[in-house]
């Protein structure tokens, strides 16, 4: 039911584990659900150095934390904003279709994590404008 | 590839070659419809009365109280309808738990649809249906009480001697999906005042798409499948007579060595226990402590999803099950889990381990091992683990 490189990410995902002064950090989910993702950010000069999840969920929701670490890092912090949860479909060949909304729940972690580093700073970041942090995104 | 383990048993189970053998005559040479009656349809005719004999005397019933249906599901699906049908002019009452099959289950919700009145008994944290509840529940007209024998997922037994007592004091009809149950221990129908019981054949190592309805002689009953004159003209269609033949001998198997066969998986199965509780912390054991059936394992693993530990399972060659939402293709994580009072999040990281005689103490030893490694990747991995 998963693409072979859903599987890879899944058997091993990247950027696992916590950053301990990490310049923002965003957790989006719920235990109620299933799915938590918990991301954590190095900013420096607008650029992400290094970033880190935790994830508790199912396969699709480890896999598509670690495909959307994978595609933020070394960016910035304008490019991060854009990523969104087709992107991390398209980039693990597709998730199934109950399986969507943990792709959903990935775009949503690095806006978050994107937003505490903003409010940190004083900083606006295009795109962020409306972005709510507590918003549900549970639609499956 | 490496190792494969099989503990899904609950789920299924592979089809002895004992059970193969007797079923493949009766696709080549002897191959009469069991209406017919010539020599080759009486030969079909008497393998079925054959089974059906012996899945009879492993319940204690007679064997005109043996159906055969195409399974579980159908069973049950017959014995609610049916008694609701049969009974309207009693009443439309029915009393069942919260922690059903979904074949009950919904089929009760599609009564409910229908104008009957359904209750659903909570349970407590055991599993267990609570019994007062039930007696409240009672009333004037109350045609049906159905209640599993044992949880498919948390292997809990229910007190079905108590139940059938209260029912029949009451008047009320009994029925009691024991697809689980038979297997995992002794049942007699009699003993225990059941008025209708399903069963299955590929959870005892039977084919699937073989099961049974036990109906006590004299049951208000309604015919569920309309046409020819099977099965003393209760259930209609030609029989499925190899699979009714794989039935009877895995049950003949099963009878043969009961006592050996349930000391020997509930060895397994303590060994099971004992092993996940020495070598992981922050884990609870779902189901009952004692009064569980002999194959079944199912723990909560605290900080951990059950479809990614399924999946790392997996890898290591090992089948197993889970009550997490993500497995189910729901929302919600299991129903049995929620109606015995777990957080979502613990029900979420819920395992089932189910044995078979056909798994060994080295197995039982191998899956310990994997489960401490894979429990521990994925809590690494966890933002709960704090």
């Amino acid at each position: 039911m998963y693409t072979e490189k859903v599987m890879e990410h899944f058997r091993n995902p990247r950027n696992v584990g916590e950053i301990k002064d990490a310049d923002g950090i965003g957790m989006v989910g719920n235990a109620k659900c299933g799915d938590i993702m918990k991301i954590y950010m190095k900013i420096n000069n607008g650029i992400i150095d290094d970033v880190k999840f935790q994830t508790f969920g199912c396969g699709s929701a480890i896999a598509s934390s670690s495909m959307a670490t994978e595609l933020i890092k070394g960016k910035s912090v304008d490019e991060a904003v854009e990523l969104t949860n087709k992107a991390v479909v398209e980039a693990l060949g597709g998730l199934p279709k109950v399986k969507v909304h943990c792709s959903v729940l990935a775009e949503q972690a690095v806006k978050s994590a994107l937003y505490d580093y903003a409010q940190k700073n004083n900083l606006v970041v295009k795109g962020l404008e409306d972005f709510n942090p507590d918003e549900d995104v549970h639609e499956h | 590839m490496g190792k494969k383990v099989y503990m899904d048993n609950a789920a299924t189970t592979q089809t002895k070659q004992e059970v193969i053998n007797e079923m493949i005559k009766y696709f080549n040479e002897m191959y009469g419809n069991p209406s017919s009656i010539y020599d080759l349809g009486r030969t079909s005719k008497r393998a079925i009365n054959k089974a059906r004999t012996s899945v009879a005397k492993f319940i204690n019933a007679d064997e005109d109280e043996i159906y055969f249906t195409s399974g579980g599901t159908e069973s049950d699906n017959w014995a609610l309808k049916g008694v609701a049908n049969a009974n309207k002019s009693k009443g439309n009452h029915i009393i069942t738990s919260k922690i059903e099959h979904h074949a009950i289950l919904h089929t009760c919700e599609y009564l409910e649809k229908q104008g009957y009145e359904v209750t659903y008994l909570d349970v407590d944290e055991n599993g267990v249906v609570n019994i007062e509840q039930l007696k409240e529940s009672i009333k004037d007209n109350t045609i049906l009480i159905t209640i599993m024998f044992a949880n498919n997922e948390i292997g809990t037994i229910q007190p079905i001697k108590e139940i059938g007592k209260i029912a029949k004091e009451k008047g009320i009809l009994f029925h009691t999906d024991a697809v689980q149950a038979v297997g995992g221990l002794r049942i007699d129908v009699k003993d225990l005042n059941i008025d209708l019981l399903s069963m299955s054949a590929h959870k005892i190592n039977g084919p699937k798409g073989i099961g049974a309805l036990y109906v006590k002689k004299g049951t208000k009953l309604d015919n569920f499948m309309h046409g020819g004159a099977q099965e003393s003209k209760k259930r209609a269609g030609t029989e499925s007579v190899q699979n009714i033949v794989g039935f009877g001998k895995a049950v003949e198997i099963l009878e043969e060595n009961f006592d050996e066969h349930i000391e020997k998986i509930t060895k397994l199965r303590d060994r099971l226990i004992k092993g996940i509780k020495d070598n992981i912390a922050d884990i609870k054991l779902n189901g009952h402590p004692v009064n569980r059936l002999a194959n079944n394992v199912n723990f909560s693993f605290n900080y951990i999803e059950g479809e990614s530990l399924l999946l790392y399972l997996d890898m290591e060659g090992i089948s197993a099950s889970s009550g997490s939402a993500c497995t189910s293709g729901s929302l919600d994580p299991s129903h049995v889990l929620m109606a015995i009072g777990l957080k979502h999040e613990i029900a979420h990281g819920s395992l089932r381990l189910t044995l078979s005689d056909s798994n060994t103490e080295e197995e039982v030893d191998y899956v310990v091992q994997k489960l401490v490694d894979v429990v521990n990747r994925l809590r690494v991995i966890s933002p709960l683990k704090g």
